[in-house]
């Protein structure tokens, strides 16, 4: 038996070779048709007819730079109300969850009132619960009344909510029986092992779903402004409304991607990472 | 031997061109220079470049208000807007029979891009910004910005616009009121907007706004028929260009010059007056915020 180190014999380093070659073959591939169909699509686009009104109406840097402040203070209104909002609506939609899986019949009144709660906020349309909220509430003159923002976030928590009450439930009811049982044989109470076993598995499972749906929420929080309050999109629709170009809306929807990204790749990467763990071993 | 997959990439490099060509800019070969000889009619009475041979198509917003026009029918020829358009269509020569009414959102009628209608009327201000994007007939009527509230709010009795800077106020988006509020008033708070002004009237009698900004004749509807205890604090102070309303037109439509000078004959014979006195009579004596 011949010791020391391995030394690749010639078929072996042909086939290295090859790779490598053919490596380097498809990556020049992919350049150059990316650059012909870039360049095509550069050619087609500026070289069509209403290219420079398009240029003017839509990509004017001047007025994008003259804007872009009073569009960033709006979008700083989207940025509080979403982080308020998606915690609350989290909450919420958690404990609606936990409240519609009871099981007993002594807890239908429970069970009932958050379906009731789910139908009705899933199938009302925001805009609606929005006017209802901000215009409606205050018009009762009740004492202590918040602010329309408040009650804007609210309207948007309790829709949002709704949501994540069902997307939550799936989860809680895709984790299967026998952790339960499982969890109750060991001697936990229902809500310790609801706290201990089921809901880790539940949230990690519903989490993509519940990602898409904060994502969303995202860019629904900018109904705010219906009621009053001027966003990021309001800012927008006034600049453009002052100089009669619509640069302002591309402005506002570049920030809203760009602050749409983190939480998108998150989701991206937590949707793998489960579905790695779930399928491990397969 | 030519391949299948060399066809179909064949074929969508010609669909892409087809759609291309197809996104090209409408035929401007109508925008030559206007005939200014003075022997030519160039309005041909009841026969201009309309939208429809033969009939005129206005364009109003839906809910039309009062008291530029009655019962959100613009067709009926009552409130001031609708007489002066149907004045303005009589001058151009087409008769009432002949008239057709389109519903155009505010923000719709003063943005870039053709338009459903040949002219518009609805409370438009002349501005410098709004002709980069349309035309805009002679002046049909002049605007005074003015703020209302309802009783018993902080300013209800104020008298100067130092008085309003702590005030929360709200427009509709879009407007020369919005304008006047961040231009003249400039509030220490952040004004309300509104899509349109139900919703700002809706905010004052919530008091989630202490005052809002429209234009004279509507400050004058609203506290009469609209608010309860509508009060109205004060006129805006006119800064620099006097305020007008125009009819808003496609850019570089061949009609402004004949609709323009249809509305200076109304001025010139009285009719404009006439009609100011019919529908706007009660516009009159509100206090100067100085």
């Amino acid at each position: 038996m011949t010791e020391g180190i391995y030394q690749p014999s010639d078929l072996q380093l042909g086939r290295i070779a090859y790779r490598r070659r053919q490596a380097i073959r498809s990556v020049l591939l992919a350049a150059l048709s990316t650059a012909v169909l870039g360049v095509l699509l550069a050619v087609l686009i500026t070289g069509a007819p209403g290219w420079d009104r398009v240029r003017e109406s839509f990509l004017d840097p001047s007025i994008a730079r003259e804007y872009l402040p009073a569009i960033l203070k709006g979008l700083w209104l989207n940025i509080r109300l979403f982080v308020v909002c998606a915690i609350c609506a989290l909450a919420l939609g958690l404990v609606t969850a936990v409240l519609r899986t009871l099981r007993g019949p002594v807890f239908f009144p429970v069970r009932a009132l958050a379906t009731v709660y789910t139908y009705s906020f899933r199938g009302l349309p925001l805009i609606i619960t929005i006017y209802l909220f901000a215009f409606g509430i205050p018009g009762l003159r009740l004492q202590g009344t918040p602010n329309v923002t408040v009650l804007g976030g609210a309207a948007i928590t309790i829709t949002y909510g709704s949501y994540i009450a069902e997307v939550l439930r799936a989860g809680i009811e895709s984790v299967h029986p026998s952790q339960l049982a499982a969890a109750r044989s060991l001697g936990l109470s229902y809500r310790q092992s609801m706290r201990h076993v089921v809901l880790p598995q539940a949230v990690r499972r519903a989490s993509p779903a519940l990602l898409n749906d904060i994502v969303s929420m995202q860019k629904d929080v900018g109904l705010i402004s219906l009621a009053g309050p001027i966003d990021a999109i309001r800012a927008a629709q006034i600049a453009t409304a002052e100089t009669a170009n619509f640069t302002p809306y591309i402005v506002a929807g570049v920030l809203f991607v760009l602050f749409a990204l983190p939480l998108i790749g998150i989701t991206d990467i937590v949707t793998l990472r489960a579905a790695r763990r779930q399928n491990a071993g397969t | 031997m030519v391949s299948r997959n060399t066809f179909i990439a064949a074929g969508g490099a010609v669909l892409m061109l087809a759609a291309v060509t197809a996104c090209a800019p409408a035929d401007e070969g109508n925008d030559a220079t206007p005939t200014a000889s003075a022997s030519t009619n160039s309005c041909p009475a009841g026969a201009l470049q309309t939208k429809t041979a033969g009939k005129l198509t206005i364009g109003t917003d839906n809910p039309a208000y009062e008291p530029w026009f009655s019962d959100n029918k613009p067709s009926n020829g009552k409130g001031f807007e609708s007489a002066v358009a149907y004045q303005v269509a009589q001058r151009l020569g087409y008769a009432e029979a002949n008239v057709t009414w389109v519903s155009v959102t505010f923000n719709n009628a003063i943005a870039p891009g053709p338009k459903a209608f040949d002219f518009d009327i609805n409370e438009f201000s002349i501005t410098d910004d709004r002709k980069k994007a349309v035309d805009f007939s002679s002046p049909y009527y002049l605007v005074r910005q003015t703020v209302i509230t309802t009783k018993g709010t902080k300013i209800a009795s104020a008298k100067t616009i130092a008085d309003l800077k702590t005030a929360k106020l709200g427009a509709q988006v879009g407007t020369t009121s919005y304008q006047a509020i961040t231009d003249l008033i400039k509030p220490s708070t952040q004004p309300s907007v509104f899509n349109n002004n139900d919703d700002a009237k809706a905010a004052l009698v919530n008091g989630t706004v202490d005052g809002i900004v429209v234009d004279l004749p509507t400050a004058f509807y609203m506290t009469a028929a609209e608010l309860k205890d509508g009060v109205i604090v004060g006129q805006l102070p006119q800064v620099g260009v006097p305020e007008q309303f125009g009819l808003v037109l496609d850019k570089d439509s061949p009609l402004t010059g004949c609709v323009s000078t249809a509305v200076d004959q109304l001025r010139q014979d009285g009719t404009l007056a006439v009609l100011e006195k019919t529908w706007l009579a009660q516009t009159g004596g509100a206090p100067e915020l100085t």
